[in-house]
């Protein structure tokens, strides 16, 4: 099929920005929307031109690297999944395609598509971790029984990819949802309870120092979430911080 | 140089604990003066930092990733071994240890597994004490699953994101260090030479890959974690930025380089769809419990079936060649990996494969639909259920156990599985081969060590499942935070390394002539024109079957596309932005140096072990055969070109092991 893409072009962190607009051809329905983008800037580069600069490291959906806003969708169009496993099949012969970078404050851009995530770095270095020492001296691993239930719900928070979907969806660019998967995982099992207190308050004054937004319980983090993290963890984190202060 | 392997002495079960007893410490006063410098944050880089920097020394850290969360360790699904014996089934530090050598083809060194399958259990306890969501069972208790190639229930799990999660558990011991300020992390930067001061690792050089600002690093020590070279291969399930650069700049100043022709290529992996494909994903070794794998009896179909005019559901059995039934029927579809490849390759170059490439065999569900559907009737009490009701129910277990993958095939593929059998290929997966270290990880450059996949390590000539994640923590939790010591316990009267000395000088000058090179070259080829070539060339000649005549000709045509690459290739924009084909140039001209040397030391071995088949070397129905002389590992030694690069052996003895044929039919 043949496409039109208008693409956001970004010198550096201080360039205004623009759309331009390229032509691809002969793009095949079972390639990947990043496998487009590569012949793209395989044209580009090819014609003596500037390729277009994103993030893609894993390119199976794990990695949480790559970030697109596509047609107005993180990830673009289709659920439960992450740029680079989106097919090029979900689109149409002569569409045209907008694609842009993650757009929050606290997310700076660095060029063109690639922009700056390390804010959510620093909110981890606040209190996403237990603090147990690796000597290997612990004790048995099956010492402390947790129920399954509490097991695969905390597996389920921590699924999260850190790629920053929920934030560039969210209206109002907050990091809920990411926070939220995060404080989930260790509020639901005892390893995480000794320091839990500390660990909401830490992380929440880092997310506010930021500048990442407040949650209105909109829900939109959920939908295009592409772990299918649930709306849930913003609930417990909330329930935690109150626990906290009380 | 001899190649010491400084393996202690006494009894193997002894040997770490009598090492860890008599090796030098460094007081914690002291570890306060010492900087350590660490190039990667997988499994391996992520836990050696945590654990250096919580005994108490400088750790610099190094990604090239925006955080050290996104390393491909965080891809690995299936799981991680360790001994613990939980299901009491038998298992124990020798059966884990004898796996691991007899699955690696006896080609490791022993006194490195044996250490690995004790250090193994404590992985676990440290992981949970860190808040890793290890599946569970309904009393609370951690879960296990089975592995390939082993008799026991040994592998821990979440979920199929295992890597993840481990990766997620060393990332927070990280950032517990970060935040105290005993780590400085280094995201978006790339390592590009290692700088020796008086024969001994001091620092590197690096790139800010954001800015292209040329920095030096100094330490007393440096660690090269930065993974395996899979990506030599072009298409792989490795990670787009996977190199070998750092591995191949210590290499050039003198580390060894080990075994680099033992690949691992995983034999269910979803096959290439266009000459666009820039990836390969990996399909869980565990489907083979329930699905068949055949093509077609006869070529007529085989062309029917490309043309789209005939599908695979049409072909009645004896239409079929079950050719892993048909070949070992003792293991049948679960044979080993390497078999397991080897063997559709075979089919394939016999004109049998069924997709328009001609690389693609069929996994097919639909006996194990039957199977279960039959069972699940009885067990329902549905007396005479339809062909139709038999499937529906056959297919619900099987969604229950693979659904997720299934699922992630019809995403990829856009083809039910349930409804037609999948279409799968062998991909290049895993490097056993790497940097070569001692006992102590240390490489044959005093004071830089390599851990993880990046060291050539303990898996010989093939990997078991679930050990790479296994090796990785081991290695950088509890092996080197003690083998370094005993080193840096002669620098703690050194102080800071200057980064103004000569070598450091001389080291950034190359790299920067380098950079300015590529980009003043102005070429007519694109930096990945060249990389897919070289794939080509390894995937054609080094593959799944390599032969003297294949391997001479790949090693004079890599050489003729450095050079060619050397002349004409095109890199645009400047070295001071953010310029993802510059990087790229530098990790494909060191790929082009690598893949001549591996294709150089596949040739040198006149054998055939684990992933490495070479074609003389077969025994009459077409199976590995080992040579006892060559029980050795192949140490190269950097001489300028990849041809002049001088070998040694480091022999290896099986005292606890008895060396056997493998056979599986």
């Amino acid at each position: 099929m043949n496409l039109t893409l208008k693409i956001w072009r970004q010198v550096d962190a201080k360039d205004k920005g623009k759309m331009v607009d390229y032509k691809v051809t002969e793009i095949s329905e079972s390639m990947s929307f990043l496998e487009m983008m590569d012949v793209l800037n395989e044209q580009l580069v090819n014609a003596g031109e500037q390729p277009v600069a994103f993030d893609h490291d894993c390119r199976e959906g794990i990695c949480g690297m790559c970030s697109m806003y596509i047609n107005g969708e993180a990830h673009g169009p289709d659920r439960g999944v992450t740029t680079c496993q989106l097919h090029m099949r979900m689109f149409k012969d002569g569409d045209t395609i907008t694609i842009e970078p993650w757009r929050a404050g606290a997310f700076p851009v660095i060029k063109d598509l690639v922009v700056d995530r390390s804010a959510f770095d620093r909110i981890q270095h606040a209190g996403g971790y237990i603090s147990v020492n690796t000597s290997g001296n612990t004790q048995d691993a099956n010492a402390i029984p947790i129920s399954k239930q509490a097991a695969d719900t905390a597996m389920d928070a921590a699924t999260c990819i850190g790629c920053g979907a929920c934030v560039a969806t969210c209206k109002n660019s907050s990091a809920m949802l990411f926070v939220g998967a995060k404080v989930s995982q260790y509020a639901l099992l005892p390893q995480g309870q000794v320091e839990a207190a500390d660990r909401v308050r830490n992380m929440v004054a880092q997310m506010d120092l930021e500048g990442f937004g407040n949650c209105t319980n909109t829900g939109a983090c959920e939908v295009e979430c592409p772990k299918g993290i649930s709306l849930d963890t913003i609930a417990r984190m909330n329930r935690e911080l109150m626990k906290a202060s009380i | 140089m001899a190649l010491d392997s400084k393996i202690p002495k006494g009894p193997i079960k002894d040997k770490w604990t009598d090492y860890k007893n008599h090796i030098n410490l460094v007081n914690p006063a002291n570890k306060r003066h010492i900087d350590v410098i660490v190039v990667g944050t997988g499994l391996a880089g992520g836990s050696a930092s945590a654990t250096l920097a919580e005994l108490g020394y400088n750790v610099k850290a190094f990604a090239y990733q925006d955080s050290p969360r996104r390393a491909h360790s965080i891809a690995a699904q299936g799981g991680i071994n360790a001994a613990k014996n939980y299901q009491g089934d038998g298992d124990s530090t020798y059966r884990l240890f004898y796996d691991t050598v007899k699955g690696g083809d006896y080609r490791s060194r022993e006194a490195n597994v044996y250490r690995l399958a004790e250090v193994s259990a404590n992985i676990i306890d440290q992981c949970v004490a860190q808040g890793v969501p290890f599946a569970r069972d309904y009393g609370g208790l951690l879960d296990n699953r089975s592995f390939g190639g082993v008799l026991v229930s040994r592998t821990f799990y979440a979920k199929g994101q295992t890597g993840q999660q481990l990766l997620l558990g060393a990332y927070s011991a990280m950032n517990r260090q970060i935040a105290r300020g005993k780590i400085e992390m280094f995201n978006r930067h790339e390592m590009l030479d290692v700088v020796v001061v008086d024969g001994k690792a001091r620092g590197i050089i690096a790139r800010n890959l954001v800015t292209g600002e040329i920095e030096r690093h100094s330490a007393h020590a440096v660690v090269i974690a930065s993974g395996g070279y899979g990506n030599v291969y072009f298409l792989s399930t490795n990670a787009m930025g996977s190199n070998v650069t750092a591995g191949w700049k210590v290499h050039k100043k003198g580390a060894y380089f080990a075994n680099p022709c033992y690949t691992q290529i995983h034999p269910t992996c979803i096959p290439r769809s266009g000459d666009y494909q820039s990836k390969l994903t990996l399909m869980s070794e565990s489907l083979r419990n329930d699905g068949r794998i055949w093509v077609p009896k006869n070529l007529d179909d085989v062309k029917a079936i490309r043309e789209g005019s005939k599908k695979p559901t049409e072909l009645t059995e004896d239409q079929r060649d079950y050719y892993l039934e048909r070949r070992y029927p003792a293991f049948g579809n679960l044979v080993p990996r390497d078999v397991a490849s080897r063997a559709a390759k075979e089919r394939c170059d016999a004109g049998y494969g069924v997709n328009a490439t001609g690389e693609a065999v069929y996994l097919d569900f639909a006996a194990s639909f039957e199977r279960y559907g039959k069972e699940q009737a009885k067990i329902q009490n549905i007396s005479n259920p339809s062909e139709a009701k038999i499937k529906e129910l056959g297919q619900e277990i099987v969604k229950a156990k693979y659904g997720n993958l299934f699922q992630m095939y019809e995403k990829i593929v856009d083809e039910n599985p349930y409804e037609t059998p999948m279409m799968i290929y062998p991909a290049v997966h895993y490097t056993m081969g790497g940097v070569w270290v001692d006992y102590n990880l240390m490489t044959t450059i005093p004071g830089c060590y390599a851990i993880g996949e990046a060291n050539f390590s303990d898996h010989g000539a093939n990997r078991l499942g679930a050990s790479a994640l296994m090796q990785g923590l081991a290695d950088g939790y509890f092996v080197l935070p003690y083998t370094i010591g005993d080193y840096l316990a002669d620098d703690i009267r050194t102080g800071k390394i200057s980064t103004e000395s000569s070598e450091f000088e001389a080291a950034e000058k190359e790299v920067t002539e380098r950079i300015e090179f590529f980009i003043n070259n102005k070429g007519t080829h694109s930096v990945d024109y060249y990389h897919k070539k070289l794939g080509k060339i390894m995937w054609d000649k080094c593959g799944m079957s390599r032969n003297a005549e294949g391997l001479e000709t790949a090693i004079e045509e890599i050489s003729a596309l450095r050079k060619d690459f050397w002349q004409n290739v095109n890199v645009p924009g400047t070295s001071t932005e953010y310029n993802e084909q510059l990087a790229k140039a530098g990790r494909v001209a060191d790929f082009l140096e690598l893949g001549e040397l591996f294709a150089k030391d596949a040739l040198v071995r006149e054998e055939s072990a684990g992933g490495h088949f070479r074609e003389e070397h077969q025994t009459e129905d077409g199976e590995a055969k080992r040579i006892k002389e060559f029980q050795f590992v192949s140490a190269w030694e950097y001489k300028g070109e990849p041809k002049d690069a001088v070998l040694h052996k480091e022999e290896l003895a099986y005292e606890n092991i008895e060396v056997k044929e493998r056979s599986y039919k």
